[in-house]
């Protein structure tokens, strides 16, 4: 029944190739042959590799012959286009690098190969990771899987759309200020970041080092966990990666929340997202209570700075990183008399609007006569957010808060770039703090006018390196609720 | 905080960025309001507060100053938009 296979978890899959019972071929086989029947309605991909997948799959039912043990066995995996996936396309979903060939592979990618996994293709994001609803993408459209007249979320739109369609078992995304866990949200999935460091960037696509850190976005907790353990821990190739042991995570999913303090922000309150939202949250706070954990009320008060933060100090690290992209050594180049013109009709024709508007923000804010009263500022900013989490996880394990402040949007809703913004309210603070955090889904709601109902997030954050406490909570709460089973992604009859 | 104005014109010749005439109008309006929007942080006391680079425990990372394997050098070059034997080839820097 390849109907029900393709709706595997990657668990279930990787247990049916490792025993035998379906070959990594079958799996890949029926894998591309979905993505062929849906893809035109949906734009996950921005490439398809059916050769790499093919020849990927034999290397795995070979290694699983021989008797080795692959968590991942035969997984179909969804890689963002700003990871390098070797002697294939990697674009950043940018005019610059349109026709750029990886020379090498992205450290987290090549772990998950490692363990298995079999590369499906490479997904759709916003130029530069730079945005929150794939829109910014100068390659392709992405449609949400659960209506196609709105967004997936962004910017690892593309990874979230292939996972909620079945497209692929494990999309991997990167996340700098919520990019993988708004797209969960709105996508129906399980999107997490780990800590700042815990995954290696080497072979990830800078846009704001400081900030930018890979993560899974799947159907269930366990997979992410299956994931990250698969892909965590030091990296020689990456300065920022950290040298601390990483302990598995998918031992540590747990049944119950007994014995777990779980802070909701008073700051945070779901009241200001109306009464449809505010019903779903309050609903899920009263389950965490239920499964046995004790909510507590916690303080953000600098949270709030979240957003102005983010935006002067990722634009800045971005107007740093993406000096590289000048026509001399890859990618795009427009031909000139002499190399200054080269260099500003280059990054003029390569990049889009939404990327031209943080080079010349990051600039400014770094500019002589700007830089203490711009990004010294905000450095200090970021300061006093992170020391509000330290206080909040004095006094409990885990936070609790909403994901995103709506479901997914319609395409063209958030025309005013400080509006698309604003789409990462909830998820920027933990991002400046370095905190691992995730969105699980936790309810459904009928946005004003839409036609269906859509996913809503329910996020968790824990203290720095707490991964096994944070999925292991979310996996207790997914367990309980199964709001991800509540509706089917819309595969048939239903055309944009 | 400064006035929220950005010299767009400036900070694009900064950038090596060549904008239309279009742009730098849109540009110059949007980033304008996103200084406005940035100027919140006036309101907070950071006098007396240190500045956050990085999270996260960090440390320089040092290693022996000796060669080892890297990429391909033709696999590289292979990407460059014009290349001349074993270099980048670009327009001219420095006039004759």
């Amino acid at each position: 029944m390849p109907e029900e296979r393709i709706k595997q978890s990657a668990a279930e899959t990787a247990n049916d190739v490792r025993s035998r019972r379906i070959s990594a071929v079958e799996v890949a086989e029926e894998t591309l042959a979905h993505v062929g029947a849906v893809e035109g309605r949906l734009g996950s991909y921005l490439t398809v590799l059916p050769d790499l997948a093919r020849a990927h799959a034999m290397h795995v039912d070979q290694r699983v012959a021989s008797g080795e043990d692959l968590p991942l066995a035969g997984v179909p995996l969804a890689v963002k286009d700003n990871m390098c996936l070797e002697t294939t396309r990697t674009t950043c979903g940018s005019k610059i690098l349109e026709h750029w060939i990886a020379p090498y592979t992205a450290t987290a990618v090549a772990r998950l190969l490692e363990a298995g996994a079999v590369p499906i293709g490479k997904t759709n994001c916003d130029e530069f990771a730079m945005g929150s609803s794939c829109e910014n993408s100068a390659l392709g459209v992405t449609r949400n899987p659960y209506d196609p007249d709105r967004v997936p979320g962004g910017s690892s739109g593309g990874s979230a759309a292939a996972v909620a369609a079945y497209e692929a078992a494990i999309g991997l995304g990167s996340d700098t200020g919520g990019s993988i866990r708004e797209p969960g949200a709105f996508c129906n999935l399980v999107g997490f970041k780990p800590t700042y460091g815990r995954v290696s960037r080497y072979g990830l696509v800078a846009f704001a080092s400081s900030l930018d850190q890979i993560g899974p976005l799947t159907r269930t907790v366990e997979d992410a966990a299956l994931t990250y353990d698969a892909m965590a821990g030091y990296d020689a190739m990456d300065a920022t990666s950290i040298a601390r042991p990483v302990e598995p995570t998918a031992a540590a999913l747990r049944e119950d929340l007994r014995g777990l303090r779980i802070g909701i922000v008073r700051e945070f309150d779901s009241k200001a997202l109306g009464d449809d939202l505010d019903g779903i949250y309050r609903a899920a706070y009263g389950d965490l209570e239920r499964l046995g954990a004790q909510l507590v009320e916690v303080s953000l008060p600098t949270a709030d700075y979240g957003v102005p933060t983010y935006y002067l100090i990722a634009p800045a690290e971005a107007s740093s990183n993406l000096a590289r992209f000048d026509g001399v050594r890859y990618g795009l180049r427009v031909e000139a008399a002499d190399v200054r013109t080269m260099y500003d009709k280059t990054r003029a024709a390569g990049f889009g609007p939404e990327v031209k508007r943080r080079i010349l923000i990051g600039t400014h804010a770094l500019s002589s006569g700007y830089y203490d009263a711009y990004y010294v500022r905000a450095q200090k900013a970021r300061t006093l957010i992170a020391g509000d989490f330290d206080r909040a996880f004095a006094r409990c394990d885990l936070i609790a808060c909403p994901a995103t402040s709506c479901p997914a949007f319609r395409f063209a809703a958030k025309s005013d770039p400080y509006s698309m913004y604003l789409m990462d309210y909830y998820t920027i603070p933990m991002s400046l703090a370095g905190l691992p955090a995730l969105s699980v889904p936790c309810g459904w709601s009928t946005p004003e006018g839409g036609n269906f109902p859509m996913p809503i997030g329910l996020q968790l954050c824990a203290p720095l390196f707490a991964e096994r406490l944070l999925l292991g909570a979310a996996h207790a709460y997914e367990r309980a609720t199964q709001h991800a089973l509540a509706r089917a992604p819309l595969l048939e009859g239903v055309q944009a | 905080m400064p006035a929220q104005s950005i010299d767009i014109r400036y900070v694009a010749k900064l950038a090596r960025i060549e904008l239309t005439d279009e742009e730098i109008e849109i540009f110059g309006k949007q980033l304008g309001d996103l200084l406005g929007h940035v100027n919140a942080l006036e309101k907070l006391d950071i006098a007396s507060v240190p500045a956050t680079a990085q999270v996260v425990e960090s440390r320089n990372v040092t290693r022996e100053d000796t060669p080892r394997p890297c990429l391909d050098r033709e696999r590289v070059l292979a990407e460059a938009p014009q290349r001349q034997g074993g270099f980048f080839r670009v327009p001219r820097i420095i006039a004759e």
